[in-house]
């Protein structure tokens, strides 16, 4: 039983990052239709500018608390910039090209931003530095449910309702819904149609960047590789639930977490992701839009 | 006037970029020994090269929009004047395909037998991109498995000559057989997804296969894969290390004819013309008659036969396969020659594959910046040309004046 415990908190806490990360591909999914496959690319920047300043404030001697949260900082701003960038740079222009194009200049983007961070810094696993301290209250159940873990998963459901509220309430969040639903719609009622995508990617970068940094100092190591299988996962956890719909991808994100947790602690862990994907494949067959997401009805 | 706003804008560009790669460009820290290496250098070379290249990209921009309208553009040019020319003026096609064709089958005899090899590999992709050309271009399914049965043509020519002895030739058509019953095998669960759901459950089919592949040892012997694929043989003949290389580049070459020649034919076939027409509009043809069914799985199916025989070919070739050569990126190159080529365009995945493989293989001279300037050139093609390098041209009736008429 205690086994059973462990493994849905481990399924938990994996399934929190997922959602996390699938957020950005949810949202950057709805309000412009676009795979942004670099978006495990920007996680992985996240998570390496944290490293980095990290270890600079560690060598200059600042205490831990402090190191933590610039670090933290740092890894969303620069996240956010990136994700930025990269919309205007390489989305932007292909707004009305072929349907396939983006995703090509996607594939080609986190391509490139993998290499360059395989050549501006290393092709080895880095060690990161544990930012989140062992609390002294989680003594007791430590064998099954670690701080870090603890930390990830209420921050994911922080985020996830702060994300909530400003989709719902904030007017940024209603001009996204509204850019989701008909772009041009929303262009001739007076949205500012660019400003709101670049606010998805800023958002979604964020998110990603916050994902990149707990998991990093869960796991304990990174290199340049780690954004492709989290953007994966991520991605597969988005359209598990519908992709397109926020709670989706939370729902999506914690079954795949705890089908991977489950899987590898009962039947083998050398098949983790086929377990996954094999998941991902059964629920697309009997619910086609994913669990939460809605059938179109298409007009003609 | 314009010129200092640009150099202004550019410079901000520049700025823009130094901040931004600032923590990854320039500090690099050393953990285990607690050092911080300050690499200023590479802040000023970041400068400068997003200075000049943001400069130069509103240059020639502002340049393309002034002679836009006197159809001076380079692309515009090739564009207007390039098809029609070539489409309709024999001589200039038969001119071509001499040239090319002479080019092609004299290469072998001009390079070393190195060139020889990269230049079958690139034939191979051109295959490659050919059939999923078939699935992406014509029937307009986003698949990025498409490696998958890539594997499956390999390691089944693999396996069967391990067990049983299977040669080349044997394992050709059983390679293409296997390839398309996996091909219908995961067309059967996605027909009713849509685009981009798609797209990921045939990226989950491929990293399913090829996860397989590492793990299960007793049957495909795991991540150290299968070493000593016999070459195919030349009846009667033993042939030098060579002469193999030889005999493989013409058999890849007449595979390449086949395939062409084959792709040409199916589309303007009944079931061709059932694909592009499924593409346009899913509701409208079925509306019209066609079997949605039997048109999807047929493209799934025939597009995985071509990525079985190149796996099968691709076996005999390195003679020896393992699982870290089918993994999502070789989907994604397979892809992008499509969509770089011009999807739906026989020439434009001829002219990408070749492009694609080729320019890697020759950039080995930066050997570490690779990958960067191929990522680099697959955002920058689609940036400046979404529509690949030679766009579809749809098929249309010409009206041709008679030139005598009947009294």
């Amino acid at each position: 039983m205690e086994y059973f415990i462990e493994l849905f908190f481990s399924g938990l806490t994996r399934g929190s990052i997922y959602a996390l990360i699938a957020l950005g591909y949810t949202m950057v999914y709805g309000v412009i239709g676009l795979i942004n496959f670099a978006h495990g690319e920007i996680y992985m920047i996240g998570a390496f500018t944290a490293l980095i300043i990290a270890n600079v404030l560690s060598v200059w001697g600042w205490p831990a608390a402090a190191t933590f949260l610039c670090a933290g900082v740092g890894a969303v701003i620069y996240a956010s910039a990136y994700g930025y960038t990269v919309e205007k740079i390489a989305y932007k222009p292909l707004r009305n090209a072929p349907r396939l194009s983006p995703l090509i200049s996607a594939i080609g983007m986190s391509i490139f931003l993998q290499n360059y961070v395989l050549l501006a810094q290393t092709s080895d696993f880095m060690p990161f530095p544990a930012l989140i301290p062992d609390f002294a209250f989680m003594e007791p159940v430590a064998h099954i449910i670690g701080s870090s873990d603890l930390v990830i998963i209420l921050t994911t459901f922080i985020v996830m309702i702060l994300l909530t509220l400003l989709i719902k309430f904030t007017r940024i969040g209603k001009a996204m819904r509204a850019t989701a639903q008909d772009k041009k719609m929303a262009l001739l009622v007076g949205v500012d149609v660019n400003q709101v995508i670049s606010a998805t990617f800023v958002i979604g970068s964020t998110l990603a960047a916050i994902g990149g940094l707990l998991i990093a100092s869960h796991i304990g190591q990174i290199n340049f590789y780690i954004g492709f299988l989290a953007g994966i996962k991520a991605f597969t956890a988005a359209v598990l639930g519908g992709i397109g719909s926020i709670p989706g991808a939370l729902l999506g994100g914690l079954i795949l977490g705890w089908t991977e947790s489950f899987a590898t602690g009962y039947v083998s862990s050398d098949y983790e992701d086929v377990f996954a994907f094999a998941l991902l494949v059964l629920i697309l067959i009997f619910r086609p839009y994913g669990i939460l997401g809605r059938k179109e009805t298409k007009k003609v | 006037m314009r010129v200092v706003s640009e150099l202004k804008r550019s410079f901000w560009v520049a700025v823009w970029f130094m901040l931004l790669t600032f923590p990854i460009m320039v500090i690099k820290v050393d953990p285990y020994e607690k050092l911080i290496f300050w690499r200023w250098k590479n802040l000023f070379l970041v400068g400068a090269g997003s200075f000049i290249i943001s400069f130069a990209v509103r240059f020639l921009m502002a340049k393309t929009d002034g002679r836009n309208n006197k159809k001076k553009h380079l692309f515009g040019v090739l564009q207007r004047y390039l098809p029609p020319v070539c489409l309709h003026s024999p001589r200039i096609i038969y001119f071509c395909l001499f040239f090319a064709g002479s080019f092609i089958v004299g290469f072998p005899f001009l390079f070393s037998a190195y060139q020889v090899n990269i230049m079958t590999t690139a034939l191979l992709y051109v295959v490659l991109g050919l059939g999923l050309n078939i699935v992406v271009g014509l029937a307009g399914l986003l698949d990025l498995g498409y490696v998958a049965f890539y594997a499956v043509g390999a390691y089944s020519y693999a396996l069967l000559n391990v067990h049983f002895g299977l040669g080349f030739w044997m394992a050709l058509p059983v390679g293409a057989l296997f390839a398309a019953l996996f091909g219908v095998l995961l067309g059967f669960p996605v027909l009713r997804l849509r685009g981009d759901y798609l797209a990921i459950v045939t990226l989950g089919f491929g990293e399913i296969i090829r996860l397989v592949l590492e793990n299960w040892n007793e049957f495909s012997f795991g991540p150290s894969g299968i070493a000593n694929i016999p070459k195919p043989a030349f009846p009667g003949i033993k042939l030098s290390m060579d002469q193999a290389t030889l005999y493989m580049y013409f058999l890849a070459l007449l595979l390449v004819c086949f395939t062409i020649f084959v792709v040409n034919r199916l589309q303007d076939s009944r079931i061709g013309r059932a694909w592009i027409a499924l593409r346009e509009d899913e509701i409208a043809c079925q509306s019209m008659g066609i079997d949605r069914t039997r048109t999807k799985l047929s493209a799934f199916a025939l597009g995985a036969t071509w990525a079985g025989m190149v796996g099968v070919f691709f076996a005999a070739k390195t003679t020896f396969i393992n699982p870290a050569s089918f993994t999502f990126l070789e989907s994604a190159v397979i892809l992008s020659i499509v969509v770089l080529g011009g999807m739906g365009s026989t020439v434009g995945v001829v002219i990408g594959a070749l492009i694609f493989i080729l320019l890697p293989e020759y950039l080995r001279a930066f050997t570490d910046f690779r990958m960067l300037i191929f990522g680099a050139v697959m955002v920058i093609m689609m940036v400046f040309r979404p529509q690949g390098i030679i766009s579809n041209v749809r098929r249309s009736y010409r009206f041709v004046k008679p030139d005598h008429e009947a009294p």
